[in-house]
């Protein structure tokens, strides 16, 4: 609650309020003389009634008025009757939001010109002015309150029974935890377990031990030839859900490249890409390494993919480099072959963690 | 029985009394109802913000009706035909149903939006208002800080709302809060994973982002602007120097009837001003973006604007990565580069401006309380660090569309990117140094016409020959035709009509309305009185 509801000056004749010869505006003042305000300007701006610009004015409001009671009209009509249902193609229920916004905006604004132009037009301006109070509190004030407080350290004798404090303290501590145990453990989660953040769906674990197949969005496998040269294909592993977001690190770009561009990629591969690629094909983890991207725009004559996030740009043919860009490792390299029955397989899950680093990622 | 005749006049004086005797209500609230405000377009501000919560508050329990937070697998059968027998999340369904299948749901959604943007948008122009006029000097540095905190619960809010339809484009946005995270030091993992219970994206995260969004949050932001109002409440409002004006008064109106009454209507507006943008302006069509897919993206694709300046920062940032390995133990760590600019620069930009009002008063030693504003131009170097701030942040939010630029503008990506990085370094110094000259200019200005005049216009030759402007004197001058006036904080008049001085053209569209001209009157240009006997021009 404010506290601030000052006296009235004491050198001021305080008027009668029960004057019968008072207006009520000589008392509205009054009483705000009474809670430290002053109305020094109080000036209606139609003092005579009835002259044609107050006339003029209270026409203006009034037509305010009208313009929101036609527009909430025609919004309630619009509601009910105007097809609101989605349908495909240009149509009459494409204009169903527009309208409603079109004549809710008119409606509101209606009333919000019509109330100020009321308050600022027909009402009477004024200039009041009201004292701050401001600054600290008396000092009295401030003394009792000061001692009061330290009476209240004094009154639990702390200071006698220093023990008492350290001991109240030494076991108030542990409950502060046991109140933020619940609240956060049930949350915590260890990323540690079981590697999560290092594997993918590439894993033959998942897949019973068995090597995991280059499948379509679709789960259909994949041979070479159906990737053509400089072309390339979005790849996920081939195990239940492998397409969805429950393996959101797993989604891999497989690409043919051309003859002279896979020999430089073979001849260029760092150790731990060796044996990674199978002829002509690379595939490559398609989640950028800075912020977890789809690093999807493939620029087939530089053999450069760019992700479209934060722009870092990756040569495929220099084991996928960070070249341009605030990423700073590459992409990895998933290592692949082709089975039996000629389906591209993943020989091993990936080297390295995919997508954005971590602590503790080597 | 006789029936008692009830006085319909003394109902309202009874219910008064009644509530009096059991309150004692009369004194506080009186108090309450003359409480004076002062009044200037740049207080209503931070209402706007005030007003699209509000809003936000109404749209957004109309659309918790509709929408499921969850991220099972479901096929899409609705309206929108294009994605009829897509999978997609519960989510992102029950999303595209609020808009298509919901009768008036799109406007409702799209108004939430709209509200949103523009509740942040309030924020931060509010808060330019209190940094530049110093309204967060003693006493009111703790309201400075609670609307800091304000800001960043907004822009939370709008973070996780953003991420709920769980489209293409809010869920890339979550992949990278989930990197965001991530690069935490040490922690970064256990961070991560608690959060998303497992691996990105998991199951849970949207019914926890859920209820981060609609209670929690909102809870917090609801506790703070209410003490941010009461403090502006108890230790009142600031004000302009102007007539009249001390460091120890309010002029202005009374909070009712005047000042309650502009604020009804200025609330209408601000809600028409949403409705209209909600119903006529296409915001976030989920429905183009289709659902989120761990491997699809599209280029341009930007989050909403306050979130802007963040992705510009990620995007300048070089590639530098810590790695090291501590003494041998474990495998080898890693700070990623992402944690500067999306951990360490918000925290900069959180602790400097909360500490700003303790530095600013360290470095000036000004230590009293302060009630009147100051004009940005008589704090040169404050305004100048200001526009220095606006300057940083205008070169990362616009790096934040810079494929956007490049691509409409056929500028190289990469080109943009190198344009950023040294814009960001170049720009605020610029901003500063610049500023500074206008400030100083402005303040000379308002000296020399202090002391010399307002210019009329009129070119007089002298019996020499000599060409001169001939100038109006502001208050009496001395024997070499100076004024003696003293700055006083305040809008200096500068122009003959600002003096009552030369008639407007005619007025009237059809017939010309001859009536005298009056001198223009508004709070914030307090009429200079015209002098009982005005001096003749002569020289």
């Amino acid at each position: 609650m404010t506290t601030d509801t000052h006296g009235h000056d004491v050198d001021r004749d305080e008027v009668d309020i029960d004057d019968p010869r008072l207006s009520r505006f000589e008392i509205v003042r009054e009483g705000a003389r009474r809670d430290g305000i002053e109305i020094v300007h109080y000036e209606d701006p139609f003092p005579i009634p009835g002259t044609k610009a107050e006339r003029r004015t209270v026409r203006t409001v009034a037509l305010l008025f009208l313009i929101t009671g036609v527009a909430a009209t025609a919004f309630m009509l619009i509601y009910i009757l105007w097809p609101w249902r989605y349908e495909l193609g240009a149509n009459s229920s494409k204009l169903y939001t527009p309208l409603l916004g079109l004549t809710l905006g008119i409606a509101l604004f209606g009333i919000g010109f019509g109330i100020l132009s009321w308050g600022k037009k027909l009402m009477p301006r004024e200039i009041a002015i009201q004292d701050r109070h401001d600054g600290p509190s008396d000092r009295q004030e401030r003394k009792l309150t000061g001692e009061t407080l330290a009476y209240m350290v004094d009154d639990l004798g702390i200071k006698r029974r220093k023990w008492l404090g350290l001991a109240a303290l030494a076991g108030l501590a542990p409950v502060g935890l046991v109140a933020a145990a619940p609240l956060i453990g049930g949350l915590i989660k260890d990323p540690t377990k079981e590697r999560i953040l290092f594997r993918t769906g590439w894993d033959p674990a998942e897949n019973g031990g068995k090597l995991v197949r280059l499948t379509r969005e679709d789960g259909t496998p994949i041979r070479p030839e159906d990737v053509s040269v400089g072309g390339q294909m979005t790849v996920f592993p081939g195990i239940p859900d492998g397409a969805t977001n429950e393996h959101a690190d797993s989604p891999t770009l497989l690409i043919h490249l051309r003859t002279k561009d896979a020999e430089k990629t073979r001849a260029d591969a760092k150790p731990i890409n060796v044996g990674a690629q199978w002829g002509n094909f690379v595939a490559f983890s398609k989640i950028c390494t800075h912020a977890g991207c789809p690093a999807s725009l493939y620029e087939q004559q530089t053999n450069r993919l760019l992700c479209p996030c934060h722009q870092s740009q990756f040569l495929i043919t220099d084991n996928a480099r960070p070249i341009f860009g605030p990423a700073t490792r590459s992409l990895p390299q998933l290592p692949i072959t082709v089975d039996e029955e000629g389906f591209f397989v993943a020989t091993a899950d990936y080297k390295v963690a995919v997508g954005p680093a971590f602590w503790e990622r080597p | 029985m006789k029936r008692r005749k009830v006085d319909v006049n003394a109902v309202p004086g009874k219910v008064a009394g009644g509530l009096d005797e059991r309150f004692q209500a009369a004194t506080p609230l009186r108090s309450i109802l003359n409480k004076v405000f002062p009044d200037h377009w740049s207080f209503l501000l931070g209402e706007i913000a005030l007003f699209s919560f509000i809003v936000l508050i109404l749209t957004g329990t109309f659309l918790t009706f509709f929408y499921t937070p969850s991220l099972t697998t479901v096929t899409y059968d609705g309206s929108y035909a294009p994605l009829r027998g897509v999978h997609m999340s519960e989510a992102y369904a029950s999303s595209l149903n609020l808009s298509f299948d919901v009768r008036g749901g799109l406007i409702m959604r799209q108004m939430h939006h709209w509200a949103a943007l523009t509740f942040v948008a309030a924020i931060v122009v509010h808060m330019f208002r209190i940094f530049f006029t110093g309204a967060f000097r003693k006493p009111r540095e703790t309201n400075w800080i609670i609307g800091l905190t304000l800001f960043w619960l907004g822009f939370l809010n709008g973070f996780t709302g953003y991420s709920l339809p769980d489209d293409a484009l809010s869920g890339t946005g979550l992949r990278i809060a989930s990197a965001i995270m991530l690069s935490i030091p040490v922690i970064g993992s256990w961070v991560t994973t608690s959060i998303f219970n497992g691996e990105f994206p998991g199951h849970v995260i949207m019914s926890r982002f859920y209820i981060a969004h609609v209670f929690l949050i909102p809870l917090a932001l609801l506790a703070l602007i209410s003490v941010h109002l009461g403090l502006v409440f108890k230790q009142k409002h600031t004000q302009w120097p102007g007539p009249g004006r001390t460091e120890h008064n309010v002029v202005g109106e009374r909070f009712v009837p005047r000042y309650t009454i502009k604020q009804g209507g200025f609330f209408m507006i601000v809600f028409g001003v949403i409705a209209l943008m909600g119903g006529l302006f296409q915001i976030n069509p989920i429905w183009l973006f289709g659902p989120y897919e761990a491997y699809t993206v599209s280029a341009a694709s930007q989050p909403d604007w306050y979130v802007m300046f963040l992705d510009g920062s990620t995007r300048l940032f070089p590639a530098w990565e810590l790695r090291f390995d501590l003494w041998g133990w474990g495998e080898g760590y890693t700070v990623p580069p992402i944690f500067w600019p999306t951990v360490v620069l918000p925290g900069l930009l959180t602790v400097l401006p909360m500490a700003y009002p303790f530095i600013e008063a360290r470095l000036t030693k000004d230590y009293r309380s302060h009630n009147l504003l100051q004009r940005p131009r008589d704090v040169p170097a404050r305004t100048s660090l200001g526009a220095m701030a606006i300057a940083f942040w205008l070169v990362l939010t616009l790096s934040g569309g810079n494929d956007v630029i490049a691509d409409k503008f056929h500028i190289s990506l990469n080109a943009m990117t190198w344009a950023g990085r040294i814009g960001l370094l170049l720009a605020p110094p610029l901003a500063y140094y610049i500023t500074y000259r206008i400030c100083l200019g402005l303040q000379q200005h308002d000296r020399e016409v202090l002391a010399h005049g307002v210019e009329t216009g009129i070119i007089r030759r002298l019996p020499d020959g000599r060409f001169i402007e001939v100038h109006q004197p502001l208050a009496p001058v001395d024997d070499e035709g100076h004024g003696h006036l003293e700055y006083a904080g305040w809008v200096v008049p500068k122009k003959m009509n600002r003096l009552g001085a030369l008639a407007p053209a005619i007025r009237g569209f059809f017939f010309p309305i001859e009536k005298p001209a009056e001198a223009p009157v508004s709070p914030g240009h307090p009429p200079v009185e015209p002098k009982s006997k005005r001096e003749e021009i002569t020289k």
